[in-house]
């Protein structure tokens, strides 16, 4: 490997930013070979390793808060002609926070998981793969190159994969996690191409993502091939990201462990595929324009049919996890407006993965004490677990937009880029769907927290270890939006995350007003609707249309009898009938044939060989047994043979 | 052809002769006899070359000596009579591998000593006396003379152990 | 004067009949006397080269071959003896033990 730093000067704290990612993947091999002696079962290595990776993180951003510039340093590893394959780090205001999200998140989850998991029979392993994940990601957020990036992508895949299938003595379970792993393999493969496609189109010169991104906004590079790589690229968001038409492994993927929904399926590698569109965002710029009218395209529609299965979901869980894809859309959303709205796009992602991590970990908590994901089982657990109540206030009062809490002022910003930039269409589904997002909310949080308690257990506060996380994401949820909360001038988070020229939008108390009215709106349907348990869900009342939504649009049945069974059935029957009875054909066919060749050696040797041998023998016997007979006893006989001798060796000698 | 060319033909004729009935004839006794014949013709063939020793030998020895032995041998053994009785199945044989052997030893003596060559034996009277043997014998021959003593004794203790009438106990 | 070849064929005629008696004889008695035969040829080739070559050598020679064939003969009559006493013959094919 050859060194090849280009560390800017006065990288300072930036350049350290590789060791944050390192430290889990350490911690993951200590907690895997030593995790089962270690104090805490090896869950302390995870917890050792983020709350350092944390401080780190916090020092790499405060770097960027002192405007310091960006740090970019690899190590090559081989070159293929031009191409340098490297591993190496591009760190930059984007990246700071992005370690900062992860690093906090996965901090919070691990501590989490002490008390959730606790008496688990796999404990040491789960704390070993979500190590392993955790690095993962933080390789994606510094990675400087595109395989690189594509390296942690697919770790994350299969960190996702074990992690829902953690008890998958449940057939559902492992069914689901391989349902999640197909479904964004499925996008991996444009993703792939996408890669690909740029490498080619720079000539096959370099995967150096700054260098892309430089080359793309100088117009180095055609703007054909970015219009197929921005495409291509966008097909592995929609996979990781769970956007329509691959959304649909986000709510199965509910089955794996709490902390794991948190982590994975709400903050972090769910936000990898908004993350991988902000990275590479010229080429999206550069691009032809109706790829970024695609990406709204598919966000808008996401958005909405997300929302609107959010509202009838029974599994708290499914929920959370449905607001869930329908919030990436949103972010996607921001993405595809363009410069205006890369910083807001972004921006939500920051402040989504705190409060919607800290709603998957307070409904942990809700799940852990009644024993069911069902809400109909649920109610009045405000008076039980009051912590878990006031901390899943806060971040579904914050999921819904209300101000002051973090979700406002993210979701609020691209609202309001997109009425601005003129995209009246994206503008109306993102007001619609901030509507049913409240309503959703208020309903989850009616049925669970309100009213008389339904089930059969007895419910109780979780341990601190559990509160804890909670109240500390209820916090930052509280502040993390006035990092660019434009109404008081404060756009640190712009400074930090921009592109193009900064520009400072001012604060339209009009469309604040608007935001909030909607979400008020929304709060009060639900409440209309929910306040009093009724017997039968109200929402029926909306008769086939709810039969749609309770069967998902028909679309998991579509990709079932559409996809999967034919494939299934036809092409995969095929394979394995080719690999039964035509390779291992093959190979026992050959088998067979050593065996036959084997016995005609066995029988050539036996009998010619061995007949050969048995013959000299009986050769030897039969010309003895004649010659026996030369031995006659009499005497006068032999002596009748030495005078014929003696003769004849007269003759010969005197010829001689 | 002198003189004693003619003796030696007769002599050797006889000799020849009886030998031929030596082994042609039926009668074993007669056998015996045929044999003093010939070894007397042979002991005359010695005097005629000289070797008076030699001859004196011949007689003392062979005619006197090995042929009571063998005459009581035949007499031991109850030898019976008749051509069937004495002669086996390989005569045709034997036969000719004689006249092979006869051939080829004329035929090399033949080639060695022509006839005509003039190779003429002649004797010189006191060559073979007694006095000459009994020197060369006892100055050079010591050794073999006392070897064969020797050889004698052990063929005497040994025809005396062998014939002996085996008397131990069974 | 004696040519020499007259005495080497009484020699081999001598020898020649002896080698006959040997091979074609039943009796063992005749056929040590066959054998008897033999040696009175070889004595007689013997002599004669010995007065041809005027070396007393031969003749020494031919003392020896009696005595030797005398001890022979004692000993090959006991053997014969002990044939007889064992086996009631004393034909020499029908002593064939070592028969395969």
């Amino acid at each position: 490997m050859v060194a090849a730093e280009t560390v800017h000067p006065d990288a300072g704290f930036a350049g350290l930013a590789w060791i944050v990612a390192l430290l889990p993947f350490v911690s993951a091999a200590l907690t895997l070979f030593l995790g089962r002696r270690s104090p805490g079962k090896g869950s302390i290595y995870g917890i050792a390793a983020l709350a350092a990776g944390l401080v780190l993180s916090l020092g790499v951003l405060g770097h960027f808060a002192r405007s310091g510039p960006t740090a970019e340093s690899s190590l090559e590893w081989f070159r293929i002609g031009a191409l340098r394959m490297e591993l190496g780090q591009y760190v930059d205001g984007l990246t700071a926070v992005m370690l900062v999200v992860v690093t906090t998140v996965s901090l919070c989850v691990h501590v989490y998981s002490l008390g959730y998991m606790h008496g688990d029979k796999r404990f040491t392993w789960f704390y070993v793969v979500l190590s392993l994940f955790t690095g993962a990601m933080l390789n994606v957020v510094i990675a400087n190159n595109l395989f690189q990036l594509l390296v942690g992508w697919e770790v994350m895949g299969v960190c996702s994969y074990l992690l829902i299938g953690h008890w998958w003595e449940e057939h559902a379970n492992s069914s689901a996690a391989i349902k999640a792993f197909i479904t964004t393999r499925v996008g991996d493969i444009p993703f792939l191409f996408g890669i690909f496609a740029l490498v080619y189109a720079t000539g096959v010169r370099t995967s150096n993502i700054p260098q892309i991104t430089e080359m793309a906004a100088k117009g180095h590079i055609s703007t054909g091939w970015l219009t197929v790589a921005a495409l291509l690229l966008f097909g592995g968001t929609i996979g990781k990201s769970a956007q329509f038409p691959l959304h649909v492994w986000l709510p199965d993927a509910m089955a794996g462990p709490t902390p794991v929904s948190a982590l994975i399926h709400a903050a972090t590698m769910v936000a990898a595929g908004v993350y991988l569109v902000g990275r590479m965002f010229e080429v999206f710029l550069k691009a032809d324009p109706w790829v970024l009218t695609f990406v709204s395209t598919i966000a808008a529609i996401t958005m909405l049919i997300a929302a609107l299965l959010a509202m009838i979901q029974d599994d708290i869980k499914r929920v959370l996890a449905y607001s869930t894809v329908s919030q990436l859309a949103y972010m996607v959303a921001g993405l595809s407006l363009g410069e205006a709205g890369y910083t807001a796009g972004l921006f939500h992602l920051f402040t989504h993965a705190f409060f919607k991590a800290l709603l998957f970990l307070g409904a942990g908590s809700v799940i852990h004490a009644v024993h069911t994901n069902n809400m109909s089982e649920m109610g009045g657990l405000k008076r039980f677990m009051p912590v878990t109540f006031w901390t899943f206030a806060i971040g579904s009062a914050s999921l819904a937009g209300i101000p002051p809490f973090a979700g406002f002022w993210s979701k609020d910003e691209i609202i309001s880029t997109a009425f601005h930039q003129g995209k009246y269409a994206l503008w109306a589904v993102a007001a619609l769907t901030a509507i049913i997002t409240a309503f959703y909310m208020m309903r989850a949080m009616l049925l669970t927290f309100y009213g008389a308690y339904r089930g059969h257990g007895s419910p109780h506060e979780s341990s601190g270890v559990v509160t804890g996380p909670l109240i500390a994401l209820a916090a930052l949820s509280c502040v993390v939006g006035f990092l660019n909360a434009t109404a008081f001038n404060i756009s640190a988070f712009t400074d930090w995350v921009h592109i193009g020229a900064v520009e400072h939008e001012p604060f339209n108390y009009g469309f604040a007003a608007l935001s909030v009215l909607g979400a008020l709106l929304g709060l009060g349907a639900g409440y209309g609707l929910y306040a009093r348990w009724r017997d039968r869900e109200p929402l029926r009342a909306l008769g086939p249309g709810y039969t749609l939504l309770e069967h998902k649009y028909y679309l998991d049945d579509a990709y079932w009898y559409g996809i999967v069974r034919p494939i299934r059935d036809t092409v995969s029957a095929a394979v394995y009938w080719t690999n039964q009875y035509i390779l291992d054909g093959v190979v026992n066919g050959a088998a067979w044939l050593a065996r036959r060749v084997a016995g005609g050696v066995n029988e050539f040797d036996r009998n010619v060989v061995d007949g050969a041998v048995n013959g000299v023998g009986r050769t030897a016997g039969f010309t003895g047994g004649l010659l026996r007979y030369v031995q006659s006893g009499n005497v006068q006989r032999y002596a009748a043979f030495l005078f014929t001798g003696v003769i004849i060796a007269a003759i010969v000698v005197t010829r001689i | 052809m002198t003189a004693q060319e003619w003796v030696f033909v007769v002599l050797a004729a006889i000799g020849a002769l009886a030998a031929f009935r030596l082994v042609t004839t039926t009668n074993v006794v007669h056998g015996a006899l045929y044999l003093v014949v010939t070894l007397a013709m042979v002991g005359g063939a010695y005097l005629l070359l000289a070797a008076e020793f030699v001859a004196w030998v011949q007689v003392l020895i062979y005619v006197g000596a090995i042929v009571i032995l063998f005459l009581f041998g035949l007499m031991l053994t109850k030898a019976p009579i008749g051509r069937a009785a004495l002669d086996n199945q390989q005569r045709g044989v034997a036969f000719v591998i004689g006249v092979l052997m006869l051939g080829g030893l004329v035929y090399l003596i033949q080639a060695a000593f022509p006839w005509d060559a003039g190779e003429r034996i002649a004797p010189v009277a006191g060559s073979g006396s007694t006095g000459a043997v009994g020197e060369s014998l006892f100055r050079g021959y010591v050794l073999p003379f006392e070897a064969v003593s020797f050889l004698l004794l052990a063929a005497l203790i040994g025809a005396i152990v062998l014939s002996r009438k085996d008397d131990r106990p069974r | 004067m004696i040519r020499l070849p007259l005495a080497l064929f009484f020699s081999a005629i001598l020898f020649s009949a002896g080698v006959y008696g040997v091979l074609a004889r039943r009796n063992a008695v005749l056929v040590l006397m066959s054998i008897e035969l033999m040696l009175n040829a070889v004595n007689v080739n013997l002599v004669a080269f010995a007065q041809r070559l005027r070396d007393l050598n031969g003749q020494i020679f031919a003392l020896f071959v009696i005595a030797v064939a005398a001890a022979e003969v004692g000993i090959g009559l006991a053997i014969v003896i002990l044939i007889y006493r064992n086996r009631e013959t004393i034909n020499v094919d029908e002593v064939n033990l070592l028969k395969w």
